[in-house]
């Protein structure tokens, strides 16, 4: 059994398929892109894994298990965490607050004991700001620590979200079009933080990518999709040379 | 201005973030603590209403501010929380049972008016909430053997464990005190724990907030059942400082008064809360003044009815317009203008405009 599992997914609003019979494994380890032009089925996609949509037919497999009737707040708890194409962070919190809702996960204390602080609480509190602390270095983003989101930068809340999305510790993470809205320097740097989610943290990425130097410089295995199908499967290099890619973004 | 230099996680956590807030807060408590020995009367009851209306405000902020669940239905609240204090003082019932009683029961009707709203947003979840006050009230006028009806219920003076504290004693004003303390500490560790971040992630972003494993369900019931709960504490106090308990008294206009307090106050802290319940109980006075003191016309114009509800819309106005971030965003504004005199430009507080939001998705 593979690590990820996408068994003939296929996701229906009304008479639109926006995802038909997808199907696709993600090796442990492994950088997986998905392509596609606009409208492709991408997002949906993502949107089904994280439970937010639930699928018309097919089923989704993590680590053996069936999480196809998971709630969307369980996903998180297997270790499955994603970023968002708009950026979707909580804007009239400090940067420290949202890093540590992504550790709202690890979370183990109860209702009462909160509301007395009891010495267990506040042991907790601290091991979860260590961790997010790790982050934050491994991010480099010291100067943003007690700011509001409201106030940052895009490019700096790109960044925010995905480490949002480390700090629950994921063995997967899902992301969303990492470089949109980023420049050619920031895309860089976003190259290199996905390369090293992989190889220093041990993290299986999932993504979703229009910028195509990114894609090839970072990926190991490509799906292109277009209309909800896959066109095709393989290295950065195969799918771009693919004759059904370049006629679903050339035209025939 | 004053910079702390962090070199430790406590600093962060601690309620009270550096030596300056112990000087001022503890001189705000020794102040308050000494209040009854040297105000009249008339202003020591006004400060037992303040304090019961800012425990009711952190009730609605931790609800409304933090939680982005709005409601105008805890004058229901509070009505259940005082007539709970006032229907089992007369059965025999201690004040050390019957006032942690009354947070529960609140706390449990909270807890079922929470789970229909988990699907309601915005306006509906706030008509859905000003039906539930309407549903209230016209249960305790007709629910004759344990309210009384619309004749109303006598509440008899407080009495812990056979230390009677009169309505408008010292002892009564700081039992309230404490009360509010109490509330604030216990919302302030809600706020410094996993809680209570996720209720401002659910404020700010439902979808965010689910994939980062919130259970949006458990978590909008809790906060219904947290702030129920409080405004029930407030409620049996209300009860015994009214003395005399009726439905007509919880009615929506008083819950919009407490919807009045954290947007005067400042949705956004607990210090709005204190803030705007000072002045949504300085404000009646006032309003009356103009009622009796002005002469002529101007007097009739303000005695007329409704008069008062129409004030309160203007006010609600004027503050969304012109302060939104209320009495408490004005003071940190000025605070700010003096530490960094003369530097200090209007955009400090302007923030930039948010991205497109997925709402499909929630």
């Amino acid at each position: 059994m593979s690590y990820f599992k996408v068994d003939a997914i296929t996701l229906r609003f009304g008479g639109l398929v926006a995802v038909d019979a997808v199907s696709f494994e993600i090796e442990k380890g492994e950088i997986f892109t998905i392509i596609g032009p606009n409208g492709a089925g991408k997002t949906s996609i993502f949107n089904l894994i994280s439970r937010l949509y639930n699928p018309t037919s097919g089923r989704l497999y993590f680590e053996g298990r069936d999480i196809t009737e998971l709630a969307p707040h369980e996903i998180a708890r297997l270790g499955i965490a994603r970023t968002f194409q708009n950026i979707e962070l909580f804007d009239n919190a400090s940067m420290l607050a949202n890093l540590l809702v992504g550790r709202h996960c690890h979370t183990k204390t109860k209702l009462w004991q909160e509301m007395l602080f009891l010495p267990s609480v506040r042991a907790a509190e601290k091991a979860h700001r260590h961790m997010v602390e790790e982050i934050i270095e491994f991010l480099d983003l010291q100067p943003y620590r007690d700011k509001i989101i409201a106030g940052l930068p895009y490019g700096v809340r790109k960044v925010v979200e995905l480490a949002r999305a480390l700090c629950s510790e994921p063995k997967l993470i899902l992301l969303d079009e990492p470089s949109s809205g980023l420049n050619v320097e920031e895309t860089t740097d976003m190259s290199f933080w996905i390369r090293d989610i992989r190889t220093e943290l041990g993290i299986t990425v999932l993504m979703v990518e229009h910028d195509m130097s990114l894609v090839n410089r970072v990926s190991d295995r490509v799906l292109a999709l277009n209309y909800g199908k896959v066109l095709t499967l393989g290295t950065p290099a195969e799918v771009q040379n693919h004759p059904d890619v370049i006629a679903a973004y050339l035209g025939a | 201005m004053r910079f702390t230099f962090k070199t430790d996680y406590d600093q962060d956590i601690r309620i009270v973030k550096h030596g300056g807030y112990v000087w001022s807060y503890g001189v705000l408590l020794a102040l308050l603590a000494l209040a009854p020995f040297v105000l009249s009367s008339y202003l020591q009851s006004q400060m037992v209403f303040v304090f019961i209306y800012a425990i009711v405000g952190v009730a609605l902020m931790i609800l409304t501010g933090f939680t982005g669940q709005a409601s105008i239905g805890h004058a229901a609240f509070l009505a259940i929380g005082a007539y709970t204090a006032g229907y089992m003082q007369s059965k025999g019932i201690p004040f050390v049972v019957y006032f942690p009683l009354a947070a529960v029961l609140t706390g449990g009707i909270g807890v079922i008016v929470g789970f229909p709203a988990l699907r309601l947003h915005g306006i509906y979840l706030v008509i859905a909430t000003i039906a539930f006050g309407l549903i209230v009230e016209e249960v305790l006028a007709r629910w004759e053997s344990v309210t009384h009806g619309n004749e109303g219920m006598r509440v008899k003076a407080l009495d812990i464990l056979g230390w009677v504290m009169p309505r408008d004693g010292a002892a009564f004003y700081v039992l309230t005190l404490l009360t509010l303390v109490g509330v604030l500490v216990v919302a302030l560790n809600l706020l410094r724990s996993p809680t209570g971040r996720a209720f401002i992630a659910i404020r700010d972003s439902e979808t965010a907030a689910k994939s980062m494993g919130i259970d949006l369900a458990g978590y909008k019931v809790k906060s219904f059942a947290i702030s129920a709960a409080i405004t029930g504490l407030a409620g049996a106090l209300f009860a015994h400082k009214m003395s005399f308990i009726s439905p007509e008294m919880f009615t929506l206009l008083l819950s919009i008064e407490f919807i009045m307090v954290i947007i005067i106050g400042g949705a956004f802290g607990l210090h709005g809360a204190v803030m705007g319940a000072v002045f949504m109980v300085m404000i009646d006075p006032v309003l009356t003044e103009l009622k009796d003191g002005l002469p002529g016309a101007a007097g009739r114009f303000f005695g007329m009815a409704g008069m008062k509800g129409a004030i309160y819309g203007l006010i609600i106005m004027m503050f969304i317009l012109f302060e939104p971030l209320g009495l408490y965003g004005r003071w940190l504004k000025i605070k700010l203008f003096f530490q960094l005199f003369p530097l200090y430009k209007k955009a400090t507080f302007k923030r930039q405009k948010t991205y497109v939001k997925s709402e499909r998705n929630r």
